[in-house]
């Protein structure tokens, strides 16, 4: 008996820490959404450029780890930068389906262009936090807790934590709001609207990254683990209530929970359908999620 | 001769580029096979027939209805499996197999397709898109019955007249299918059907107001799209004769659509161009092998910001002046509208309808009846209630209480596309025309009536553009059209159905003194034709030169009933308008 309850609970430990890790990547999707109504399918390939933004500068480079991340973290904002302008912008007044086939070739590009500078087989980075002898981690109540999968966890709920400060308590973050609401109004009001846009793809390559950063220690970086993160972030978003913060995130801590239990009790093989089946569901049943609100067209 | 002549049946035009495309499409498909040889050439030549296929699904889905779908390599896949396990494992004959598989995605197609009841856009790429995964999922993983990973081996072909033994003869067989569903893909486009799909496309608001039955078509379009990319999975098995999961995954779904976008996805022409192009593209950049798929990415992008309708849109675009304008034969006969009933019998009666949304009450509790051969004004200050009173008339809005009875029945809870139907047609106040069809197009969708033949249609829907006086601007394409003519291109569209009662939302805003003439007289007219009118309006001076009868709605109420002339002298409805001056002025 205790034993599967401490199983279970190391089960919804593990979901928590990858559902965080769809959160953050979640979380650039509601960004970049609320602010251009834009969704941007190569969100999860964000993810996997950080990722190997990583493993390039620490084993390439033979950067200090540390280093590595912030040189890495500025590589994505550039990033997140130039798909602005490259993708976003010539498109930002044709309908959705333009813009998201756009986002699926920008991701395309992505993926193979990483397959032909790092090749097919998965490269390895070491974890944060680095002990002898492999995987290091505390024991508690039978359950035992990675400290990759607990920073993981701690670094997801801090920036939603900064975000949500950021937004209601700096100007920035103020206009930043006010562009996504309106962004005619804003433009009147004297905002910088382009500028808050670029920002925020900017913003949301960074959450991509990082989430792709922390992953990577758990499992390899290959030029397709963007794709899978990417349409789970997506799912979760979906499941949460599109454009809504609070839903991003915990819909993807849901999702990584469902996966991780469905794993052990269901079957290990279908891991990756069960977000997709619960998306399918919502989709059926709750389309505008958790949080969201139904909205009609005006006729 | 008999004057009879002058008035022949509008007949179709002898003649459209299509049919010559199809000959032209006959001798390739004969040529191709004898001029590629090598077997190598030959299996691409196959493949591309395959992937062909598929696309032509897509034109129908996304290029005709506009709906988003990333899950044609599933299709694709099932028709592929059919064949391969029927063929091998289960020992049926080919055919029986094709139709097995062609059954299964007709039914996984209608249910996905059901999605669309509910969601559009990117919810709707979403849900395709965990289709797509699930099947890749479950065609790897369930080894016992989809052999796996490894995939199928020793595929039979099909016995037509000669044994497809090798790959030429298979070659031909597969082009001519190709040429077979292009030719049915671009058929479709021009029947009702078709006008339907597009109708959704540019407007699927407007399309149901109309009598499109937009749910039905939306799941149609899904389900067909689902069986052709089948039948390609079929030819793609058989010619190769090995099938693996690989050819069926996400990747694929995507290259469809690359495809589709690429050749241009309004046309059966533009896919068979894109899925040409992007099967020989490969061999063509061979050299550049790793960063290949970078370039496609790349030219994807590059596509869609510089040529939005694809490369066969763009060559469209260039050949336009080579194009010869659709020749329209002029109707028979007028009009009938509203000539079904006795003048002045009640054909309309709305009993204490009331909408709120959310916390606000738009409607509070309205009665009014119409009378045959009526022009009836909804008039009062801004956010009274009319508009809502409109869409909830014409079933776009479900009334939160009350009734609505029209020609004897109870319309409340209808779907907008059985009220009108049942006779009721609408305008609406911003303009909802289908911007990328032409004049005609437009028009004919209105027409478009259950169970009555094209011809009639066509008749109704020239009759309809003859009555408003645009006959020479019938090839045009609407949103090039100035702003006077597209009202009068709605009001034409919503009169080709010949209704009963014409709803029209301001059918005066945005138009010049001279422009509101012409309507005034075209309404005077109608009416002297038997249709019963329910008119939204602010001008003032058009209510009371057409109007035999006004309702005046404030804050969602009645408060005035009567002739135009008079109601405007009420004390009420001129505090309404104008404001209480003792309560402004605060005496």
């Amino acid at each position: 008996m205790f034993e599967s309850l401490s199983m279970n609970g190391q089960l919804v430990f593990a979901g928590l820490a990858i559902g965080g890790v769809y959160g953050l990547v979640a979380l650039g999707f509601v960004m970049i959404f609320r602010a251009t109504n834009v969704v941007n399918f190569a969100q999860g390939e964000f993810a996997m450029l950080g990722a190997y933004f990583l493993v390039a500068l620490w084993q390439g480079l033979k950067l200090n780890y540390f280093a590595a991340i912030v040189v890495a973290l500025l590589m994505m904002a550039a990033v997140g930068l130039l798909f602005e302008i490259t993708v976003y912008y010539p498109l930002r007044n044709r309908s959705f389906l333009p813009v998201i086939i756009a986002t699926i070739g920008a991701s395309i590009m992505f993926q193979n262009g990483a397959l032909a500078i790092f090749g097919p087989s998965p490269e390895k980075v070491r974890p944060v936090i680095q002990t002898v002898g492999g995987i290091g981690g505390i024991t508690l109540a039978g359950v035992f807790f990675d400290y990759q999968y607990v920073i993981t966890l701690v670094v997801t709920l801090l920036l939603v934590g900064l975000q949500y400060l950021f937004f209601e308590y700096t100007i920035l973050g103020k206009k930043m709001q006010a562009t996504s609401q309106d962004k005619d109004m804003a433009r009147l009001l004297g905002i910088p609207v382009v500028f808050m846009i670029a920002l925020t793809f900017i913003y949301s390559s960074l959450l991509g990254g990082l989430g792709g950063m922390l992953v990577a220690p758990i499992f390899f970086v290959t030029h397709k683990m963007g794709a899978t993160l990417g349409l789970k972030a997506f799912a979760a978003t979906i499941c949460g209530g599109f454009g809504d913060v609070r839903g991003a995130i915990l819909g993807g801590l849901a999702l990584g929970v469902i996966e991780s239990f469905g794993a052990a009790y269901i079957s290990a093989i279908y891991k990756d359908g069960y977000s997709f089946l619960v998306l399918m569901l919502f989709l059926l049943l709750r389309p505008h999620g958790i949080f969201g609100e139904k909205v009609a067209e005006k006729a | 001769m008999t004057s009879n002549d002058s008035k022949k049946a509008p007949s179709r035009p002898r003649f459209r580029p299509g049919y010559l495309a199809l000959a032209l499409g006959a001798v390739v498909v004969v040529l191709l096979p004898l001029i590629f040889t090598s077997r190598y050439t030959t299996n691409l030549l196959i493949l591309g027939a395959a992937w062909g296929i598929a696309t032509l699904g897509l034109v129908v889905v996304l290029g005709y209805t506009g709906q988003i779908s990333l899950a044609q390599a599933a299709f694709y896949g099932i028709g592929a499996y059919a064949v391969a396990l029927g063929t091998t494992r289960w020992g049926v004959n080919w055919w029986l197999a094709l139709i097995l598989g062609l059954a299964a995605a007709f039914l996984a197609g209608a249910v996905l397709g059901s999605t669309t009841r509910q969601l559009g856009g990117h919810y709707l790429a979403m849900v395709t898109i965990c289709f797509q995964i699930i099947y890749t999922l479950i065609n790897t993983n369930w080894i016992a019955v989809t052999g796996g990973p490894d995939g199928i081996s020793n595929i039979k072909r099909p016995p037509f007249l000669v044994p497809l033994n090798t790959a030429q003869r298979y070659a031909w067989f597969a082009l001519a299918a190709l040429l077979l569903v292009a030719g049915l893909v671009w058929w479709l486009r021009d029947t009702a059907l078709g006008r339907a799909m597009r109708a959704i496309r540019e407007n699927e608001l407007a399309a149901e107001a109309l009598g499109v039955d937009t749910r039905r078509v939306k799941v149609i379009a899904f389900t067909m799209s689902a069986v052709i990319a089948a039948l390609g999975g079929a030819i793609y098995a058989s010619g190769y004769l090995y099938i693996s999961p690989d050819s069926f995954n996400f990747d694929h779904a995507v290259a469809f659509l690359a495809m589709v976008l690429v050749g241009g996805s309004d046309s059966a022409l533009g896919a068979i161009l894109g899925a040409t192009l992007l099967t020989f593209l490969p061999e063509w950049l061979r050299d550049l092998q790793r960063i290949y798929l970078v370039i496609y990415g790349c030219a994807i992008i590059l596509v869609i910001v510089f040529m939005p309708e694809g490369l066969w849109g763009y060559a469209k675009l260039l050949g336009r002046r080579f194009a010869r304008p659709l020749v329209l034969a002029p109707a028979r006969g007028t009009l009938r509208v509203g000539g079904r009933g006795k003048a002045g019998e009640e054909i309309l009666r709305v009993e204490h309808l009331v909408k709120h949304f959310g916390g606000v009450k738009a409607v509070e509790g309205v009665d009014f009846a119409v009378r045959r051969g009526e022009i009836h004004a909804l008039i009062g200050p801004n956010g009274s209630g009319k508009t809502t009173i409109i869409n909830l008339l014409s079933g776009l809005y479900v009334p939160t209480a009350g009734r609505i009875h029209f020609l004897g029945g109870d319309v409340v809870g209808l779907r907008p596309s059985r009220i009108a139907h049942n006779g009721m047609a609408r305008s609406f106040q911003n303009l909802r025309l289908f911007r990328e069809l032409t004049v005609w197009e437009n028009v004919l969708v209105g027409a478009q009536r259950e169970k009555s033949r094209e011809a009639e249609t066509r008749d109704r829907a020239m009759a309809a553009i003859e009555f408003v006086g645009l006959p020479d601007k019938a090839n045009e394409i609407c949103r090039n059209l100035p702003y006077g003519h597209q009202k009068l291109v709605e009001l034409a569209r919503a009169l080709a159905g010949e209704p009963d009662l014409l709803l029209l939302d301001e059918p005066g805003a945005g138009l010049n003194q001279t422009e509101k003439q012409e309507l005034i007289q075209l309404l005077k007219r109608l009416n002297a034709m038997g249709l019963t009118i329910v008119l939204v309006e602010h001008d003032m001076s058009l209510v009371s030169q057409v109007a035999t009868l006004a309702t005046v709605l404030n804050f969602g109420e009645k408060i005035a009933e009567g002739t135009a002339d008079a109601v405007l002298r009420y004390p009420a409805v001129v505090e309404a308008y104008l404001g209480n001056r003792e309560v402004a002025l605060g005496v």
